[in-house]
């Protein structure tokens, strides 16, 4: 495969330079530098130390900092749990409807984010179907419905992120030789083993990946929790987007905001680390 | 390509297995057709939540609203210009990383990724930060601003992942038989990496179009399609806003199987599938 770069000598060696110049000085003026801005704003204060945005934003909102991170975590449980066969039917099994089932599994993109919510908003109202059958099975959780708890938000936040989840899943399945699950076979592994010795493992980068798509959205998302769920259920996206559009405490919003992106970089070296995957693209 | 049977469970597990899977589609799909049915819904009040009677009321004057009208006008003003600017930024970065070997491949590659394991509330957040420091007003400029910085990353990994490993020999070819630059450009170059941009334009303006968070904090009094679908849930809910996102979808499918018929016929003509 020619995959390298042919570098000739006519080739000027600043062209790559100048080719990433726009883009990368846009990412550079409104990625990085506002995450400066950021920082900066976090710690403007007038009246009192300048760590006060980030002492307030803990003691008032730790709980749901942790609450965000929690919601995330079990939607990204789920979503491998929900996405994960599914992407294995579709690499393995699948056949010539392939790609039928991709362009399936991409479709709820192409509607808007937030229609699919209030989507999910009348699926689970408390006079449609599914509250009324749960209902009268005797399955609806203690609250007595559905809008409003836990289970909704997380129900959606799934839900939304569920091709981020399928996709990266999918692509590591369907590069794994397929030689090499029936030598696995050759060697008397039954199914089972050949799935846990070599299909699983080759498709770990895949759910890697995956993870990280659901997780740090979901972790960040307020849309979910603001439509689904009630006051109880607020996550850390909505307070920040409360005190810097509403509130206007620019310090405490902006400490809040530096503090979530803080965690999940943390988050995400750690767990890149852990499993060391080097490329997530 | 033909896949060999899975040789993996026995045959009753297998068909659970596909089971699991066509009710996890199922899933995915709930919601799509309950936006599409209740467009066609006769609401009691002014929230198209609860199921009524059937009507064709809403798609017989789909642009009742005038806040609506203006707010998808915008939006799709917005996906326009972003999508042109960044599909050429996004474009230039990833012939840079797949062309040539040189130093800065590492750190443009992780300029890249960044915004991506970044939370669109902290993007939109610092974006605000910056325009508040500088005393920028937010408006029209700040949402286009915004949303052509979380394009790029997307338009250039789409385009790097679908020109990865293309011979650029070619070009050295073009300019041994005398072609001057320009037309290798627009003979050569352009040809071969214009799937993955049409591709990758899709994708920036399906982004835009759709975007809501990180709009939210950059948009000033201004309404996109997302910011009033948003606000509708205080005021007004109307059947009007299912037939938009309805139409949105069908128009997306339209396009979307006119390029893959595009790039069949392409394939065949070249000989080469991507």
């Amino acid at each position: 495969m020619a995959g390298t770069a042919a570098g000739g000598s006519r080739q000027n060696p600043y062209a790559p330079y100048l080719l990433v110049a726009p883009g990368v000085l846009w990412l550079t003026a409104f990625y990085l530098v506002p995450i400066l801005a950021l920082a900066r704003v976090s710690v403007n204060v007038t009246d009192a130390a300048w760590y006060d945005g980030y002492t307030r934003a803990f003691s008032s909102y730790g709980m749901h900092l942790v609450r965000s991170f929690g919601y995330a975590l079990m939607s990204t449980v789920i979503g491998v749990l929900l996405g994960y066969p599914l992407a294995y039917v579709m690499a393995f099994r699948a056949g010539r409807l392939k790609n039928l089932l991709l362009g399936l599994v991409i479709l709820p993109f192409f509607t808007t984010f937030l229609v699919r919510t209030f989507a999910w908003k009348t699926i689970l109202n408390d006079q449609g179907i599914v509250v009324h059958v749960l209902g009268s099975l005797h399955l609806l959780p203690g609250y007595g419905r559905l809008l409003n708890t836990p289970y909704a938000v997380i129900g959606g936040l799934t839900y939304n992120f569920l091709p981020f989840m399928i996709l990266p899943i999918y692509v590591s399945l369907e590069k794994i030789d397929r030689r090499l699950v029936e030598a696995a076979q050759d060697l008397y592994c039954n199914s089972l083993q050949a799935f846990r010795k070599v299909v699983l493992p080759l498709s770990l980068p895949g759910v890697f990946a995956g993870g990280l798509l659901t997780f740090i959205p979901a972790s960040g998302d307020f849309i979910n929790a603001e439509l689904l769920g009630g006051p109880n259920q607020r996550m850390i996206g909505s307070v920040i987007q409360g005190q810097f559009l509403q509130i206007r405490d620019y310090p405490m919003a902006a400490a809040l905001s530096f503090v979530l992106m803080t965690i999940i970089t943390l988050l995400v070296l750690a767990y890149t680390r852990a499993l060391g995957t080097e490329d997530l693209a | 390509m033909t896949s060999a049977p899975s040789p993996i469970g026995s045959r009753w597990a297998r068909r659970m297995l596909d089971v699991y899977a066509g009710l996890v589609l199922l899933y995915l799909f709930i919601p799509i057709f309950v936006i599409v049915l209740y467009s066609f819904n006769q609401p009691a009040g002014k929230f198209n939540f609860v199921w009524k009677a059937f009507s064709l009321d809403a798609w017989r004057d789909p642009f009742l609203y005038p806040a609506l009208v203006q707010a998808m006008k915008l939006s799709l003003k917005v996906a326009t210009i972003s999508t042109l600017v960044a599909t050429v930024f996004g474009a230039l970065i990833a012939l840079a990383l797949c062309r040539y070997r040189w130093r800065g491949a590492g750190p443009v590659n992780l300029l890249l990724v960044l915004p991506l394991t970044t939370p669109e509330v902290v993007l939109g957040s610092s974006l605000l930060a910056l325009f508040l420091q500088s005393n920028v007003p937010t408006g029209f400029a700040t949402i286009v601003i915004a949303h052509i910085m979380f394009s790029v990353s997307y338009v250039a990994l789409t385009v790097k992942a679908r020109i990865r490993g293309f011979d650029w020999t070619l070009e050295e070819a073009a300019m041994d038989l005398g072609a001057n630059p320009f037309r290798v450009i627009t003979r050569v170059t352009l040809p071969l990496i214009a799937p993955g941009i049409v591709a990758a334009g899709m994708l920036s303006f399906a982004l835009s179009l759709d975007d809501f968070i990180i709009t939210l904090f950059n948009a000033g009094n201004l309404v996109t399609y997302p910011l009033y679908v948003y606000g509708a849930r205080r005021a007004a809910y109307p059947p009007q806003i299912n037939v938009v996102a309805t139409a949105i979808l069908a128009i997306s499918l339209l396009v979307l199987g006119a390029i893959v018929l595009w790039q069949n016929r392409t394939a065949r003509e070249t000989g080469a599938t991507l």
